[in-house]
């Protein structure tokens, strides 16, 4: 933990306008409040299709943000990783009671950045792409096409069968798909280059949930990623990269619940 | 000795709050973030406040609340918040203190200190219960009415503020003057200034800010400084000014100066210029006044400098030049003592002078379960310090129990050290400069601290 941080403050991060969208229970039962973050190039949507109101449903005041740049968030210039952690860190801040941060994709690297930043209630890194050399690997192997062209500066394009398991129909893919669209040159740059995480402020524990068949995360990173937090991966065989949008999306969701529950 | 634990030497009840409570004192900035941090850390808190709410110094309703109608921060955000928990980005750089409380209030609800706070208790006495280093801590309600009780705690963290007694000076022939005289900490609201004569006399923040707002107000303003200061606008090259020294913060001090002294020289002038005193230090070494108006206002002729006060007469003050002035209010801006009238003074580790000599201004140097946090005056804001301070309080007392050896080694280091300079620059000795620190030397005694005192999972 650096705590000289002079050129951070220096320097601050812009203030934009952010989409939250929310979903809150009949009673409030004082639970903690969840704070989804979307990966890169998907919005708050991504969690406004089925979790938000799940997650409330059995008790959970839920919102998911859209980082700048997506979504129908504003844009700033200069947006990279520490923007779009501010972003977490500013949404967080603003809420009643202290957050359960849930970050999915590259959202869970925002998240684990995020963490050292605000002492959050808890953390669920949901098929995290923390980036690094071995993410680069796996998108190559997986996705030359879409891939190359991106070292070059061109935006990422993932493919859809990559986001999605078997049991989602290919017409519902093809429409979420269709709604993913890249923005930052930098942030993408930042998935390989960034420095990592400083340990969080506050300690506190840490999920990392998974699916063997996602064809983004191996379950090794995801192996890698939840040791880094000192736990194994809560892993669902046979989903997509997206889960929230999957078929079985409920089944993540209810365990994530259920272990928040049990703290 | 007593020889139970269950009464003390004068036998009242004590009631033992466990091996793993701590006591903090007071709810303002500096309190809430050791209740947050202990918390964290997984002690037991109690929190005793003398009024009925939170935010100490910055909730003007509190009855020695040192704030007035337009007060500000001086210092910007990025520093002024807890660096977990910061403030809205789309508020201004330098909040009003409204603003400041309502964020405090915001810190306390997010994180539920308020259940550990005990409001309108009053804390009168801290001893040491034993030889544990635990301490024996007696409460009573504000205002010392009613019956005292006794709680026992693993460790106490002094949270009272050091911005509420006010430090009066004693000027020959003050007690005959015919005009009014208060202390800054009384002043409110620019009302209070307005068709009088005013002599404002101290030239630091508070100061300069009455002497501002008493040239807009008063029919006369007179501002009598002893010394001279360094003025720092708000803003240099668009950006608060604090963030423009951050950003050059890496580089030597001698080599900032010059860049300070060219930057003010050019954009408004060096304070001899508008007839005030030359500074006895250079720009950085003491806690810079940030003022904006104040040149702006001399320059219009609202406001009159002046020097140091020689004597009181019946209906006027002599100067130090031996001029008079005829003023109706005396608004003394001359600062605060620092006061901790529930310790004996050998715990600070002060001398006759009242100056406590603590560990990096926060920890007790015989007693290594009782810190005092938020003593200090930095060149930055105080949220950030004071969060560390505390993490690190938490973080001690876990080491203490969990690898004794490695405290000890921490324990006769801190010692060994304990006469490092931590301010910017050599200063006069003067109560005002007491507990000033570098922000940048600072944190980095406190980052060395954190990275002792961590323990392994
Ligand atoms: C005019 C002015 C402007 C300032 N501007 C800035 C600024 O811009 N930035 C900045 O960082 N700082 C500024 N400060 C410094 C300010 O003092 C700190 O920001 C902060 O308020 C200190 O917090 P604290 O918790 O240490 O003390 P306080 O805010 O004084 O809180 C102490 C609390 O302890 C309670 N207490 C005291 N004794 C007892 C007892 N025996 N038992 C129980 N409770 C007790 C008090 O009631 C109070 O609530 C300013 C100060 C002044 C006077």
């Amino acid at each position: 933990m650096r705590i000289d941080r002079s050129a951070d403050w220096a320097n601050p991060v812009p203030p934009v306008r952010r989409e939250v969208l929310s979903a809150t229970p009949e009673a409030d039962e004082g639970r903690p409040p969840l704070l989804f973050v979307p990966g890169y190039g998907h919005g708050a949507w991504l969690f406004a299709e089925h979790w938000l109101e799940h997650a409330a449903g059995r008790g959970f005041p839920a919102h998911a943000v859209s980082l700048r740049g997506h979504g129908r968030s504003g844009t700033a210039p200069g947006t990279g990783l520490r923007a779009y952690v501010h972003d977490v860190v500013q949404v967080a801040a603003g809420l009643p009671r202290q957050a359960v941060l849930v970050g999915h994709g590259a959202g869970a690297l925002v998240v684990s950045h995020a963490l050292a930043r605000y002492a959050a209630k808890a953390a669920v890194l949901v098929s995290p792409v923390l980036g690094g050399w071995g993410t680069l690997g796996m998108a190559l192997r997986r996705n030359p096409v879409g891939t190359i062209p991106a070292l070059a500066g061109a935006p990422l394009r993932v493919g859809r069968r990559q986001l999605f398991g078997r049991e989602l129909p290919d017409e519902q893919a093809r429409a979420y798909a269709s709604r993913v669209r890249f923005t930052s040159r930098r942030a993408q740059f930042q998935l390989i280059t960034h420095r990592a995480p400083e340990p969080p402020a506050g300690d506190p524990p840490v999920l990392v949930v998974g699916s063997q068949q996602d064809g983004i995360v191996s379950q090794a990173a995801l192996t890698r990623a939840a040791r880094r937090y000192g736990s194994a991966p809560l892993l669902f065989p046979g989903m997509g990269h997206d889960l929230m949008l999957d078929t079985r999306w409920r089944e993540p969701i209810d365990a994530i619940v259920d272990w928040l529950e049990k703290d | 000795m007593p020889s139970s634990t269950d009464f003390d030497s004068v036998n009242r009840p004590v009631y033992d709050r466990g091996d793993n409570t701590v006591c903090v004192i007071g709810a303002g900035v500096s309190g809430l973030a050791a209740v947050k941090n202990l918390k964290e850390h997984g002690f037991g808190v109690d929190c005793y406040e003398r009024e009925t709410t939170i935010g100490g110094a910055w909730n003007w309703r509190n009855d020695r609340s040192p704030m007035f109608a337009s007060t500000h921060l001086n210092t910007s955000r990025p520093t002024s918040e807890f660096p977990d928990f910061p403030m809205p980005d789309d508020w201004p750089d330098y909040p009003h203190h409204s603003h400041f409380l309502s964020y405090l209030e915001r810190y306390a609800d997010h994180f539920d200190l308020r259940p550990h706070v005990w409001f309108g208790s009053e804390v009168v006495s801290v001893e040491a219960a034993d030889e544990d280093g635990r301490w024996d801590v007696t409460t009573q309600s504000t205002g010392r009415a009613g019956s005292t009780r006794t709680h026992r705690y693993l460790a106490v963290v002094v949270a009272n503020g050091h911005n509420w007694a006010p430090r009066m000076p004693r000027i020959e022939g003050m007690d005959e003057f015919r005009g009014k005289v208060i202390h800054a900490s009384a002043y409110k609201d620019p009302a209070e200034l307005r068709g009088r004569k005013v002599l404002v006399v101290g030239g630091g923040n508070t100061g300069c800010d009455i002497a501002v707002e008493a040239g807009q107000q008063a029919v006369k303003a007179w501002h009598s400084t002893r010394r001279g200061y360094w003025y720092v606008p708000k803003y240099l090259l668009g950006r608060p000014s604090d963030q423009v020294n951050m950003r050059v913060a890496g580089l030597p001090l001698r080599l900032r100066q010059w860049l300070h002294r060219r930057v003010s020289a050019v954009a408004i002038g060096e304070p001899m210029s508008f007839g005030l005193p030359k500074p006895d230090h250079l720009p950085w070494e003491s806690h810079p006044v940030v003022n904006s108006a104040l040149l702006d206002r001399i320059g219009h002729g609202d406001i009159t400098p002046v020097p140091d006060v020689a004597r009181f007469h019946r209906t006027e003050v002599e100067l130090s030049d031996g001029s008079t002035i005829e003023p109706d209010l005396v608004v003394l801006a001359t600062g605060y003592e620092p006061r901790f009238e529930f310790l004996h003074p050998t715990l600070t580790g002060s001398g006759p002078d009242n100056r406590p000599h603590l560990l990096l201004h926060a920890f007790a140097p015989q007693h290594p379960t009782l810190a005092v946090a938020g003593l200090i005056q930095p060149d930055a804001g105080l949220g950030l310090m004071v969060h560390w301070q505390t993490v690190i309080f938490a973080r001690w007392l876990r080491l203490r129990a969990a690898d004794p050896a490695r405290a000890e080694k921490v324990w006769q280091r801190l010692h060994a050290e304990s006469g490092k300079q931590l301010s910017q620059g050599k200063l006069t000795d003067v109560p005002r400069h007491w507990f000033e620190v570098g922000y940048k030397k600072y944190l980095k005694e406190l980052q060395r601290l954190l990275d002792e005192t961590e323990v392994p999972a």
